[in-house]
């Protein structure tokens, strides 16, 4: 059952090329423009280069989340997958597991070639892609909760905004905060330790509200 | 065994239903029938577990289907108004991927079944209304559910398509199964085992 749900999500998302690849070239596009707009001074670049990146990154993935489960919900599926008889937490994982493998994944893996445009060191790049890689899970769960809570909600797009932003603020100073205090000598490790235990918390209990709100939202 | 049990359903502040209680055995259809907005709709989606009702409870079997939890979704089958494909993928992986792991041949099987094996591998999205409806019926056989919820089955098909339907629910029954389904249309040849309720009245 989870097996099927994982291979169809996947094969959705290789047949709807243009609406996966929206999150990634959003965020090659705000990371290149960033660099053009405040001005070729590479100190001020480094200095608020992860801050961009991070930005971005967080932009790009809230662009995404209004996809999760409103196309579900308008064709039916989404009845459907509540009334499989399967943990509807576990379903919502790997629907969110599918959705950061092809959303979250390129995006973390892309952000160190952007930082490259902010002439970060060598040694932050790695704990950019540390960050990102531990921080776009942590967005993609954060997201589905509010996304499950805004399904079938007269301007619900802008409500999912409101909603998932002061979730995001702890993960984007964390994760951009690493960076910083890497450059500036103290070591990423606090950081990083702290978007893992979030990432831990959201992966035991972003599901099971999500799954909650679901079935608030479709009754 | 499906049971009703004093159920009242509200819907945006309206009483659409109460103290509706029933018993529907093995091999027996409930046909609900009533004008729009009777809540129709609303009593399937109770049935399924996806609407809580404003009182009362369904049992299975006699034990109340929310503690049953998914050993009563896995008893269940669910055709709604929207039959829940997937534009982008063919009607034969909208069955393969449907959730239970099923072989080729059995999808091949139930595509030939409900007449739809010319089009396997069309993307659902380029399906008539009817031919939905036609794929809709074959999840419907993909798995071994005993009990079908059928939300206007008929909507949209042809005269073969009702008699495959009605011919579908015939088997279905005679197996042993039970269904509930609303429609507006006559279904030929299942009189003996067709039960009403009328939500108007």
């Amino acid at each position: 059952m989870l097996g099927q749900v994982f291979r169809r999500e996947l094969l959705l998302a290789w047949r709807r090329p243009g609406d996966t690849l929206l999150p990634l070239t959003f965020f090659v596009i705000v990371g290149s423009l960033f660099p053009l707009g405040v001005g070729a001074e590479p100190q001020l670049l480094r200095s608020i280069g992860p801050g961009a990146v991070w930005i971005a990154a967080v932009l790009a993935t809230l662009l995404g989340l209004p996809r999760l489960f409103a196309a579900d919900q308008h064709s039916g599926a989404l009845e459907q997958l509540l009334l499989s008889p399967a943990p509807l937490a576990a379903l919502v994982a790997v629907k969110v597991l599918a959705q950061w493998l092809t959303g979250g994944l390129p995006l973390a893996l892309a952000a160190p070639l952007l930082a490259l445009g902010f002439g970060l060191d060598f040694a932050d790049l790695g704990v950019l892609l540390a960050g990102l890689l531990l921080g776009t899970p942590l967005l993609n769960l954060l997201g589905a909760i509010s996304a499950a809570l805004t399904l079938g909600l007269r301007g619900g797009g802008a409500l999912l905004g409101l909603l998932v932003l002061p979730l995001y603020v702890p993960v984007l100073i964390f994760g951009s905060g690493a960076v910083q205090a890497a450059a500036l000598g103290f070591g990423a490790g606090a950081n990083l330790s702290l978007l893992a235990a979030m990432l831990v918390l959201a992966l035991v209990f972003a599901p099971w509200a999500t799954a909650a709100a679901l079935r608030i939202s479709l009754d | 065994m499906l049971e009703l049990r004093d159920l009242a359903a509200v819907r945006s502040n309206t009483l659409l239903f109460r103290r509706l209680g029933l018993l529907l055995h093995a091999g027996e259809a409930l046909r609900v029938a009533g004008p729009n907005g009777a809540g129709k709709t609303t009593l399937l989606r109770v049935i399924c577990g996806l609407t809580e009702p404003a009182r009362g409870e369904v049992r299975w079997d006699g034990t109340p289907i929310r503690e049953l939890g998914d050993d009563y979704r896995a008893r269940l089958a669910f055709l709604g108004h929207q039959e829940g494909h997937f534009g982008d993928l063919s009607a034969a992986e909208n069955l393969r991927l449907a959730g239970a792991p099923v072989t080729g041949s059995v999808v091949d099987e139930v595509l030939r079944r409900v007449g739809l094996s010319a089009l396997a591998d069309q993307p659902a999205r380029f399906l008539s209304q009817g031919q939905r409806r036609r794929l809709g019926l074959a999840r419907l056989l993909l798995r071994v559910a005993p009990l079908w919820i059928l939300d206007e089955p008929l909507t949209g098909l042809d005269r073969q398509g009702v008699e495959l339907t009605a011919h579908l629910l015939a088997g279905h029954l005679a197996d042993g199964g039970l269904a509930v389904l609303t429609t507006h249309q006559d279904l030929p040849g299942l009189d003996g085992v067709l039960r009403h309720l009328d939500l108007g009245a």
